[in-house]
């Protein structure tokens, strides 16, 4: 048979091995099997496309394929799981440029292009490109070590400005998809347009919104494969980069449909901005009741039942094994022991979940706001850990609260609530947080890792 | 067949993956969301193969080689890291009876 043929059918075993593995995912017990399906896949339809007739030299390809293997193998075993954001934000990045790169080296071994393949070569470098430099910016918000650049960077005219831009790449993708061969220089300019984009576009948003930005920067990283995939009329590319852009959309919109804001909201509004307005309600009335160690361990030494909610804090303070120690040892005690979690708690969609499991917690003691909110009256003790807006009450109770309408975690009506916090500084979103104010509130002040060790060991000493 | 039909034809797998897509990924629950986001990180990494053609043409084409090995690297980071840190999440889901 025709290699050419071969290939395809093996691409055609690729993909079902993407769409069975994808399906397997829907339960963590099959999961990892799942992706190894995958990565089988994977191996598949790389391994045929090395040994088709279309490659020439393989000199670079080995190379390039050993760079490639060795920083990604020991990223991958390295980095720590609270820093799986910014990894997952780096990986989209580079498929992202690895599409931006693969039209771009087609065009220009040949400039000549019909009108189609020159639009699917103009978008794989568009949306390659500002993936790419999107995703960057969004890893450096989350990395947190440019505080300037970690909250929503906003500036008089930005919308004028982005708007310009945008009306630029409109009009050099029809000066350049009807005359691809006249036009290498315009080329050049969009891929560097693509690159300015992306900075631009994530730039406004705030650190508390990057769930939705990671996702959607998701979406893409597979919308630019899709395009390549065009570019060189090849259907796995297109399969696999349109799986993965409905992925990112399906998250993007349940990480929005968390927020209780759209979209359009989330990418032009620039959350951090409207703290201001705030103020005009007069802020909050009240004293905080503080407690000590030693007083929250005497409590949950009674309690039947206990809710842990963590948020980013958590992970800032790696206190996951303490919590987990903590967990089981409530447990010993005879108490029934929940984790609350959030969609939008942390940086990325299921951060919490990871950091969870990491420490060994089941995931069948996670619970969701949907499940856990009826029966919150006989909960004895909510331990927040860490998060703030997403048990804002706020949110539930005033209209006038930026945040009003979203769904929490409702644990102000629990029989009591500690609020593990450093200080009582505001959340990401910069809003005050009425929870602390109420009568059933403890407020348990110092870092949330050192405050649970000493619940630990209150414990194992009592 | 010339340059329309294929892109029709390639349109209609576009569309029907996507639509596939939506059904798959809606029935990934929410504890699984960051594994799920990076094993389709490491598939969206598929760009691998469309980098490793251009990578592999006639050397006389330098420009289109350098841009494709790059593409491979970055390509290549994507799919191995991608896949592997996935592998090392998913190890850690344990259900009850498991860790007593």
């Amino acid at each position: 048979m025709n290699p050419v043929v071969w290939t395809n059918i093996a691409y055609l075993g690729a993909s079902v091995c993407f769409i069975i593995g994808l399906r397997m995912l829907s339960s963590p017990a099959t999961a990892r099997k799942g992706n190894l399906l995958s990565a089988t896949g994977m191996l598949i339809a790389i391994v045929l496309t090395l040994i088709s007739k279309d490659i020439v030299t393989y000199k670079w390809i080995a190379i390039a394929i050993l760079i490639g293997t060795v920083i990604g193998f020991f990223t991958a075993r390295l980095v720590a799981m609270t820093r799986m954001p910014e990894m997952v934000a780096i990986f989209n990045g580079f498929g992202g440029i690895s599409s931006l790169l693969v039209g771009w080296s087609v065009y220009h071994m040949m400039r000549d292009q019909g009108a189609f393949t020159a639009f699917t070569i103009y978008l794989s470098v568009l949306i390659g490109g500002l993936t790419f430099t999107g995703s960057m910016v969004a890893f450096i918000k989350l990395s947190d070590t440019w505080k300037a650049i970690s909250k929503a960077v906003l500036y008089k005219g930005q919308q004028i400005v982005n708007g310009a831009l945008l009306v630029a790449t409109v009009w050099i993708c029809v000066l350049y998809t009807m005359n691809s061969a006249a036009h290498y220089p315009l080329f050049l300019v969009a891929v560097v347009l693509s690159l300015v984009l992306g900075v631009l576009v994530v730039i406004p948003i705030g650190g508390a919104d990057m769930p939705v930005v990671i996702s959607l920067l998701n979406s893409y990283s597979g919308l630019a494969a899709c395009a390549a995939g065009f570019v060189i009329k090849n259907n796995i590319l297109i399969v696999a980069g349109a799986l993965v852009g409905a992925s990112g959309m399906v998250l993007t919109n349940i990480m929005c449909k968390a927020m209780n804001r759209s979209l359009a909201n989330v990418l032009f509004s620039g959350f951090g901005s409207v703290t201001t307005s705030k103020k005009g309600g007069g802020g909050i009335q009240g004293e905080v009741s503080p407690i000590n160690v030693a007083d929250a361990y005497l409590i949950l030494e009674a309690a039947r039942s206990v809710l842990i909610v963590p948020g980013y804090g958590l992970a800032v303070a790696q206190a996951q094994h303490v919590v987990r120690e903590l967990g089981e040892l409530l447990e010993e005690n005879g108490c029934e022991v929940k984790y609350g979690i959030h969609p939008v708690a942390g940086r990325m969609p299921g951060h919490m979940n990871v950091l969870l499991a990491e420490a060994n917690v089941p995931y069948d003691e996670l619970v969701e706001p949907d499940e856990i909110n009826p029966t919150m009256e006989t909960v004895d003790v909510c331990i927040v850990v860490g998060a703030n807006d997403v048990v804002n009450p706020a949110a539930r109770d005033d209209e006038s609260s930026p945040i009003y309408g979203m769904p929490i975690v409702e644990v102000d009506r629990a029989r009591t609530v500690f609020v593990l916090k450093r200080s009582m500084a505001s959340g990401f979103a910069g809003i005050d947080n009425p929870l602390f104010f109420k009568d059933n509130t403890r407020m348990l002040f110092g870092d949330a890792k050192s405050s649970i060790s000493g619940l630990v060991a209150e414990f194992k000493g009592g | 067949m010339d340059e329309t039909m294929v892109g029709i034809y390639l349109g209609f797998i576009l569309l029907l993956s996507i639509f596939l897509g939506f059904e798959l990924i809606s029935k990934v629950p929410s504890t699984l969301h960051t594994p799920l986001m990076s094993g389709s990180n490491a598939i969206s990494g598929i760009t691998l193969v469309g980098a490793l053609l251009s990578a592999g043409t006639e050397l006389d084409q330098r420009v289109t080689v350098i841009l494709g090995s790059l593409a491979v690297v970055f390509a290549t980071i994507n799919v191995v890291g991608g896949y592997f840190v996935t592998d090392r999440m998913l190890a850690m889901f344990k259900k009850k009876e498991g860790h007593k």
